[in-house]
């Protein structure tokens, strides 16, 4: 066994290990630790196939944002989980079906898969040699499909200014700071010296 | 006689030789190479701690350490072996294994992070594409280690300090990421060798990238004084609102794990500026050879700066910090992003900032 089979076998056993306990364990802020192993492992996956660059992208923007997020939301819900995990005999058939559902979907999606022609060396070479796979998405990105990615960064930006001015209300009766006024705040103005005489105050 | 000694020193020579070539060998060399940094970073760890206290007595004009061993040199490691032998306090309805996890992983983060970062040409452990990437990526898992800490703690002060500084550091990444951004655009490669090949211009000292991105410079050393939770921002252990943060419930070993991860990890920002802005291993005097001594150089003069601002600087308050990340330094740095790309594309100033037009 080569070290690479090896390590894939490892990151494949992680990223199963980690998906499973993240629903079975029974407090919600491991099971986020357990989803963290489960990106950290795929990551790993992704560097095995030779796709670097999309590999630290997993880290950076799953792990590294998505998951602190989800680790913030989690630890501050006040919900009894204890309770919660009791229900889930009552939707375990329900569950099961699910899977037995999406298991046979994947069964019969598998069985009439015919590989096209040229797959195979399409799949062994998936950018020319010369190039880093970085710069190869780069071209991609921001040259060959340039419009459809600005257009997708519109979309994203839509939603984000929707968000917003859903969310946003202007309330009269808070006070809020003003944050240049209190840089350029004059001292000379705010502030005066006086010569108190002893036992007279002012 | 002679010549069996010779013989057999052959023998071996040649096995030792077939060893190494071998992937076993390789595996062994790796190890060592990787045992050859973290001793380079611990020892780093132990000094910059000294430098660090005597920069902050210099400047209230205190003597600092000067008791344990000649200039009070030993005083690092009579902490270190005081922490060490100290008892290690379990605070009782303590998350056990998360509450020693979270000093491990941000000790050993720091440590990683370090396995692409040339310290001379071609001295580093692993030289790969994405190496600034992979340095961004690692550190922004640093902030497992304080966000766990703190709640695994199971106490309010340590829980508060950790969501102020997961927020902290969250918001100072993005805008680290956004100058890096800048210099990946300028050098066209993520690999740092590539990034100080291009700052090797005929201009010398004024063809490292402090130049052309010059206000980016700043804005990065002040993300780097956020993002590594040091003064002026160092509110997860604001001792007159959190008593000390995460880092409360913490004592022994595992709190030694938590400051010696906190200081590589600023040491790494030192390494990250010179490399990014100054040239890293490049010598500023034309006459003078380039070399490992520049870099080490570069980055103790960074240390100093990060432990003067230390010195000079009170606390911020956290909504300030938090406007700061994200009003000012996050629309600066896009904007600066965009132009640039503009400069960049457009080859203005010749390849000032386009410095993949002459084979950088």
């Amino acid at each position: 066994m080569g070290a690479e089979v090896f390590a894939f076998y490892l990151f494949a056993l992680s990223t199963i290990t980690g998906g499973l306990f993240t629903v079975l364990s029974r407090n919600p802020v491991h099971s986020v630790l357990w989803l963290i192993l489960s990106f950290l492992s795929s990551a790993g996956l992704f560097i095995l196939l030779g796709a670097e660059f999309v590999a630290m992208l997993l880290i950076i923007v799953y792990v590294g944002a998505v998951a602190v997020l989800f680790l913030f939301v989690v630890m501050m819900l006040d919900v009894d989980f204890a309770s919660l995990k009791a229900e889930m005999s009552k939707y375990l058939p329900l569950g099961l079906l699910i899977v037995v559902i999406l298991l046979m979907e994947l069964a019969m999606g598998l069985a009439v898969w015919v590989p096209a022609d040229g797959a195979q060396a399409a799949r062994a070479a998936p950018t020319p040699i010369e190039f880093h796979n970085t710069a190869a998405l780069g071209l991609l990105l921001y040259d060959k499909y340039f419009l459809l990615f600005q257009l997708a960064g519109l979309i994203l930006l839509v939603a984000m200014i929707g968000a917003i001015v859903l969310t946003l209300r202007h309330r009269k009766d808070v006070k809020r700071q003003d944050i240049l006024a209190q840089i350029y705040r004059d001292p000379d103005k705010s502030l005066s010296l006086k010569n108190v005489k002893p036992g007279q105050g002012l | 006689m002679t010549e069996i000694f010779s013989q057999l020193f052959f023998t071996i020579g040649g096995a030792l030789s077939d060893l190494m070539s071998s992937n076993f060998g390789f595996v062994l060399i790796l190890i060592g190479q990787g045992l050859l940094m973290a001793v380079f970073l611990l020892l780093s760890a132990y000094f910059l701690i000294y430098a660090d206290r005597k920069v902050w007595a210099a400047v209230q004009l205190r003597r600092g350490p000067n008791v344990v061993g000649a200039f009070g040199l030993l005083q690092s490691g009579a902490d270190m072996l005081k922490l060490v032998f100290k008892e290690i306090v379990v605070p009782a309805g303590s998350d056990k294994f998360v509450f020693f996890l979270a000093p491990v992983v941000s000790f050993v983060m720091a440590i990683l992070a370090w396995a692409v970062v040339p310290l001379n040409e071609g001295w580093q452990l692993s030289n790969i594409n994405v190496a600034i990437l992979y340095v961004f990526a690692i550190s922004s898992l640093e902030v497992y280690g304080v966000i766990m800490g703190g709640w695994a703690s199971n106490s309010k002060y340590p829980f508060l300090g950790s969501l102020r500084s997961a927020a902290q550091m969250i918001s100072y990444e993005v805008s680290i990421g956004l100058v890096i951004i800048g210099v990946i655009i300028s050098t066209g490669s993520m690999n740092f060798g590539a990034i100080v090949a291009a700052q090797d211009t005929d201009y010398g000292i004024f063809g490292w990238y402090w130049l052309p991105h010059l206000p980016m410079l700043f804005l990065f050393f002040i993300s780097a004084l956020a993002e590594t939770n040091r003064p002026p921002f160092d509110l997860p252990e604001a001792e007159s609102e959190l008593v000390a943060g995460f880092q409360v419930e913490y004592s022994s070993t595992p709190f030694l794990l938590f400051m010696a991860g906190e200081l590589i990890a600023v040491f790494l920002m030192c390494a990250l500026t010179s490399l990014l802005f100054f040239g890293g291993w490049l010598s500023p005097i034309p006459a003078l050879p380039d070399g490992v001594f520049w870099m080490i150089l570069k980055m103790g003069l960074f240390f100093f700066i990060f432990a003067m601002i230390k010195a000079i600087t009170p606390r911020y308050r956290y909504d300030q910090l938090m406007r700061l990340g994200w009003k000012v330094f996050l629309p600066f740095s896009l904007a600066w992003v965009v132009f640039v790309a503009f400069l960049a594309k457009f080859e203005v100033f010749g390849s000032f900032y386009a410095r993949y037009l002459v084979g950088g």
